[in-house]
């Protein structure tokens, strides 16, 4: 198929690419955390302190399982 | 689908392991090489990397370099040697070349030096016993008072710590655990902020050395599983309430989520400060690469006209995470602790009726 050469040159572009990808994933995924947590405080304004400790500890899940694919992407971008 | 989870994380390390297997050939080398000959540009990538390795001097400014003490113990003649290192220095047989240690003839030893990491953690923790044992002596000598100097700045913090993460995770023998609870979340801290200060003696990135983090990881994991109930154990290797086929399908999945969970603790953390060091670099090196490395005086300044603005606001950022990290590690131990204290008697009777 693609030449074993071809493919090792080009290996720091496409893990590039997956970092990328994953960029994309976190994007969404905080938005989505965003969105929820604005709207619950617009219900119920008083539990904002509670809805603002849960968004951020979910916002760092999140952006952790998005740096694994970064740190793949360091791995293969020698 | 709880196990969904659990499992594509397994999946996406077995991926990432395997593929860090594979070498490089000759031809793919070769033609790498010619790439790199045919435009001599600045390139940030060994900058970068050097920056957020470990190393056995700290550079100042790139103009002096403070050297740190080399100890090394060499096993066949079970002596010890110390030295200052320095570039290209020779002492005993062993040889400083290119911020490594290499012995003339190849033979083992082990390597005790205080590198930049070692003497950050020490720094940290020296930091950490000065603050907290003069806000201990001030609470005994102000009592009844209020809170005073340090004690306003570790007073909240401790606080947050200690109903927000470990009463409210762990539940009723949270005392116990409260030390560890709390050494993990400030012992992270002030090595997470050390990282960030610019000059001697910060700027070191402990927090993204995967030895630091495997290490806490560790001991999470010695922690959580010592403290297991005999409700806990029967909940990962034979499910109560399910049928026996689906027992023996869950067992390996919830034995390896045993594993999986402090090694994703490892990584968040690993991964969330070397992603930051790292942009803070590559900001810092486009000024070099628009300014040509010095050919160019207009270019430089208009990098650094781009590049100190996004420096400033992704310091800013990663100050935020520095904290939002030593508390995600914090708490997610507390919960992983909490669900190995559980008790499940309460429950354990409607597992068992239908």
């Amino acid at each position: 198929m693609i030449s074993p050469v071809l493919l090792d040159v080009a290996a720091p572009g496409i893990a590039a690419i997956g970092a990328g990808l994953a960029a994309v994933g976190a994007g969404i995924g905080i938005g989505m955390i965003g969105k929820g947590s604005v709207e619950a405080v617009a219900r119920q304004p008083e539990a904002i302190n509670d809805i603002r400790s849960l968004m951020l500890l979910t916002a760092a899940l999140v952006e952790g399982v998005a740096l694994f694919a970064v740190i793949i992407a360091l791995l293969k971008a020698n | 689908m709880r196990y969904q989870k659990y499992i594509s994380i397994f999946l996406f390390l077995f991926v990432a392991l395997t593929a860090t297997v594979h070498g490089e050939t000759p031809e793919a080398a070769h033609v790498k090489s010619e790439l790199a000959n045919v435009e001599k540009q600045f390139d940030p990538s060994p900058i970068v990397l050097h920056h957020i390795a470990d190393s056995h001097e700290f550079d100042v400014l790139q103009l002096w370099s403070v050297p740190l003490p080399c100890i090394l113990y060499n096993t066949a003649t079970k002596g010890v040697t110390t030295f200052l290192y320095h570039e290209g220095k020779e002492v005993n047989g062993y040889k400083c070349e290119e911020g490594e240690i290499k012995r003339e003839d190849g033979g083992f030893f082990i390597d005790m030096s205080i590198t930049k990491n070692v003497f950050t953690m020490l720094l940290a923790a020296a930091l950490l016993i000065f603050i907290f044992t003069s806000v201990a002596k001030a609470y005994t000598t102000n009592t009844g008072k209020a809170p005073s100097g340090l004690q306003s700045l570790i007073e909240p913090m401790f606080i947050f710590v200690r109903d927000d993460v470990a009463k409210q995770c762990i539940g009723p023998k949270y005392e116990k655990f409260l030390p560890y609870i709390m050494t993990i979340f400030f012992f992270i801290l002030a090595n997470n902020l050390l990282g960030l200060v610019p000059l001697f003696p910060g700027g070191a990135n402990v927090s993204g050395n995967i030895s630091f983090t495997i290490v806490l990881a560790v001991i999470a994991f010695i922690v959580v599983n010592f403290n297991g109930t005999k409700d806990y154990w029967m909940h990962i290797v034979w499910m109560p309430g399910v049928p026996v086929p689906m027992k023996i399908f869950l067992a390996p999945i919830e034995l390896i989520g045993v594993i999986i969970k402090p090694v994703a603790l490892m990584i968040r953390l690993f991964a969330n400060m070397t992603a930051g060091h790292i942009i803070v670099l590559s900001l810092i090196s486009l000024i070099f690469i628009f300014g040509k490395v010095g050919a160019s005086l207009p270019g430089s300044g208009l990098g650094a006209a781009i590049a100190v603005p996004f420096t400033l606001f992704i310091g800013c950022i990663e100050v935020l995470v520095a904290f939002i990290q030593a508390f995600i590690f914090a708490m997610l131990t507390s919960v992983f602790i909490g669900l190995a204290l559980e008790d499940h008697s309460s429950h354990d009777e409607a597992h068992a009726a239908h």
